[in-house]
């Protein structure tokens, strides 16, 4: 028992020890507005979570490390079965890559979560994620009983691990986004992951315009060709910026993201 | 400065097949705009004909022993380094297992990064009013209720489009560039598992891909060759 002193009339005490909620975002993102900030994680590279966000909060991920890459999953929160197309936001949006003003669309033609800054330029939508085997092929092995935490986890493993919390299974494990990776591919189609670009210190920020479970790990991109096991840290915070308005730059990017957002809001209000 | 992987991926892979369609255990005609649920046994050859040209074919195949275990586009072109299918490419599972094997292609480049289009993403892609056309999806979901095998809309994941081209350009644009297949183009495949293959003879309307009239394709199926003594 923390408390110090009891007040019978109000049922409320006085509290000596707070929660260890540390404000996080103040180091990566301290120009966001206090007062909206719901929560914020730092989360190391290799590590994943999961998310219930609410439409018209903002995520904002910024890359902590040189090496950050975060794969980034999204699922209808009303209807798992919803859930972030790859093909369908891409096909859409003539795009192989994702930058402030693309609008991540599920395979219900809906705007899941909208680019609304981005300080990078190009996030990659092709969605491969580390496995276990291409892990031990190129990294090593590194298991609990001797590292502990720095064992070394794979993307796969990791969003199978979130996802499953709520239900969902390997074959629910859709296409991510991995935010802070680019994946140019040439003429001959080959993928080329750029290793040139100074990713620590960016930012970007994801708004949601519908109530999303959102999943994602840490673990180093699959065509990541720097040797050695080393993700870099991804810091998270979660604030209440409201959904898109009427002259919102994500509506006026494309027709189509103005379709797609518009979609949400009439899911929203029905 | 950029790291290219151990690429085995190339634009375009042309290869003849010596298969002889009078020698074919199953021929069929899928039409226009219509779903086709079919079994395919490990061994077996496919060869998928596009009879008037530029018809996108949007098809995605499973593990017949084991529905969970799907096609996976993001495997598959992560195996290979690159995003174009053609002859030598290696059809992967969401279990990393090779499903089928390209093994001759006269088109010789089709889409896997496209997707299938729905009554829902065409609202978002042409206009609001165009949901009530029909769709792959739509073929899709129809087809899986039909078959009544355990298949349901969680397992419609990102499929191949055969004989569409969809070229990435350098500042990562995604086009849909004119067809680079024609009348009579094929491509074959061999399955390395037996499989079922959930096709879409796609009834999009508003893409100018397959000149606004989507056309009939024929599935040509031979078994395993007896092993020669």
């Amino acid at each position: 028992m923390h408390s110090t002193h009891t007040d019978t009339i109000t049922n409320t005490i006085t509290i000596d020890s707070p929660v260890d909620a540390i404000a996080h975002w103040r180091r990566f993102a301290p120009e966001l507005p206090e007062a909206s900030v719901a929560w914020s994680e730092t989360v190391p590279g290799g590590g994943h979570w999961s998310w219930r966000v609410s439409r018209g909060t903002s995520l904002r991920f910024s890359a902590l490390g040189e090496r950050a890459n975060c794969a980034v999953v999204l699922y209808a929160a009303h209807d798992r079965l919803e859930r972030y197309s790859m093909p369908d936001t891409c096909k859409a949006l003539h795009t192989a890559h994702f930058s402030r003003g693309h609008v991540l669309m599920s395979d219900m033609g809906r705007a899941m979560a909208s680019f609304t800054t981005d300080t990078l330029g190009w996030h990659d939508p092709f969605g491969g994620l580390l496995d276990a085997q291409r892990m031990l092929q190129k990294y090593g092995e590194q298991r609990y009983a001797q590292h502990r935490n720095a064992m070394y986890r794979s993307g796969r493993d990791g969003l199978l691990v979130e996802i499953g919390k709520y239900g969902l299974a390997a074959r629910d494990l859709g296409v991510p986004v991995n935010l802070f990776s680019k994946v140019a591919v040439d003429a001959e189609g080959r993928f080329a992951f750029d290793t040139g670009r100074q990713v620590q210190g960016t930012s970007v920020e994801l708004r949601c315009e519908m109530d999303l479970i959102v999943a994602v790990s840490t673990a180093p991109h699959p065509l990541d060709p720097r040797p050695g096991y080393a993700p870099g840290k991804v810091g998270i915070a979660a604030w209440r910026s409201g959904p898109a308005p009427a002259q919102d730059f994500c509506r006026g990017f494309r027709p189509e993201c103005a379709r797609a957002l518009h979609n949400a809001d009439v899911f929203a209000l029905s | 400065m950029t790291n290219s992987p151990a690429a085995t991926t190339a634009a375009t892979r042309l290869q003849t097949s010596r298969l002889d369609p009078a020698d074919a255990a199953l021929r069929h005609r899928q039409p226009a705009g219509e779903p086709w649920l079919a079994e395919l046994r490990a061994g077996q050859t496919v060869r998928i004909v596009d009879l008037e040209g530029n018809q996108a074919a949007d098809v995605l195949f499973y593990n017949r022993h084991d529905v969970a275990e799907h096609y996976s586009a993001t495997d598959t072109l992560l195996q290979q380094g690159g995003i174009y299918l053609t002859t030598g490419s290696v059809l992967v599972s969401s279990a990393g297992r090779p499903m089928l094997t390209i093994v001759a292609d006269t088109c010789g480049r089709h889409d896997t990064l496209g997707g299938a289009c729905a009554a829902e993403s065409n609202t978002v892609r042409y206009a609001l009013q165009k949901k009530f056309m029909h769709s792959c999806r739509d073929n899709y979901l129809l087809a899986m209720a039909r078959a009544d095998i355990g298949l349901t809309k969680r397992d419609l994941v990102p499929n191949i489009n055969f004989f569409m081209n969809v070229p990435v350009t350098p500042e990562g644009g995604l086009q849909f560039a004119d067809g680079v297949s024609g009348p009579g183009k094929y491509v074959e495949l061999r399955a390395e598992m037996d499989l079922w293959m959930l096709v879409s003879n796609c009834p999009q309307l508003n893409n100018p891909c397959n000149a606004y009239n989507p056309t009939p394709v024929e599935f040509i199926v031979w078994n395993a060759e007896p092993a020669t003594a």
